[in-house]
């Protein structure tokens, strides 16, 4: 056993872990901290898969920026005193039972694929993921995607700021 | 490392993410689990761009597969641009409502 495997065990675990505290925790507080632990293990991942810039922005964008932006929120909002309303225990059990039963569709299907045995995930090597060829795949080949991605950030900022207006 | 490893854990939190939206009721923690499943996939899609054949020898080292990490560079930029305009509409229906709890928000008229 490598040291490469324990770090994928452990790193799976790490998230898993994370991710059942996430929908379980009682304060959104606890549930956005709980998330960020989600989101190292899985930059963790890509730093295992070799892909460091994604593993990069991953932790910039999403543990930096997104969660950020979330605990803004949360802590703008007085969610002391909100009232209560009646928990109904069956709608957990069902969605709880749903998703178990969708997990398990997903992992049946996967294993019943027939070529599946015969793919491996190359870890550790490979330049793929390496931010000078990434650079020059999205400047050549997707550049027309990376600037219809700007156009999409500009209307979102306006479009939050226009939400966000208190109306006089 | 078998693609199956990656596509159990994935699916593992992609389905995790799932019963959060179904069984949480505050509308934040259910925006926080759609963003466990936009990484669920992304995940799953560095480890697919990292797949080869068993039969390849070890020496050689694909060159595609960059398609898709730029695949999940624009699925985080998609996400953040949701983010903003969703947590803007959530602030804004605090603000009407004095509540994030989605039950309270099935009507959407006054």
């Amino acid at each position: 056993m490598d040291i490469t495997t324990i770090v994928f065990w452990f790193l799976s675990a790490l998230a898993l872990f994370s991710a059942i505290m996430v929908i379980t925790r009682k304060n959104p507080i606890f549930s956005v901290l709980w998330l960020i632990i989600v989101f190292f293990a899985i930059s963790g991942h890509y730093l295992l898969l070799n892909a460091q810039f994604l593993a990069v922005v991953n932790i910039i964008v999403y543990a930096g920026a997104i969660m950020v932006l979330f605990l803004f929120v949360l802590m703008m909002m007085n969610l002391e005193n909100l009232p209560v309303v009646n928990k109904n225990i069956w709608m957990k059990f069902l969605g709880v039972i749903s998703g178990g039963l969708l997990l398990c569709i997903l992992v049946s299907t996967s294993k019943s694929a027939a070529d599946m045995n015969l793919k491996t995930i190359i870890m550790k090597e490979g330049n793929i993921g390496l931010i000078e060829n990434l650079g020059k795949v999205l400047f050549t080949k997707y550049a027309l995607p990376f600037e219809i991605s700007s156009i999409l950030f500009l209307s979102a900022m306006v479009g939050a700021v226009v939400i966000g207006k208190k109306e006089s | 490392m078998p693609v199956s490893y990656y596509i159990i854990l994935a699916s593992a939190l992609f389905c995790i993410g799932v019963a959060g939206v179904l069984t949480r009721r505050n509308a934040i923690i259910v925006f926080m689990c759609i963003e466990l499943m936009l990484n669920a996939v992304n995940l799953l899609l560095v480890a697919f761009s990292k797949m080869q054949n068993i039969a390849t020898p070890p020496g050689s080292v694909s060159v595609g597969g960059s398609d898709a990490q730029i695949f999940v560079f624009f699925i985080m930029v998609v996400a953040a641009a949701e983010v903003s305009v969703g947590l803007a509409i959530i602030v804004m229906m605090y603000r009407n409502v004095h509540s994030i709890d989605i039950n309270f928000l099935n009507r959407l008229k006054n």
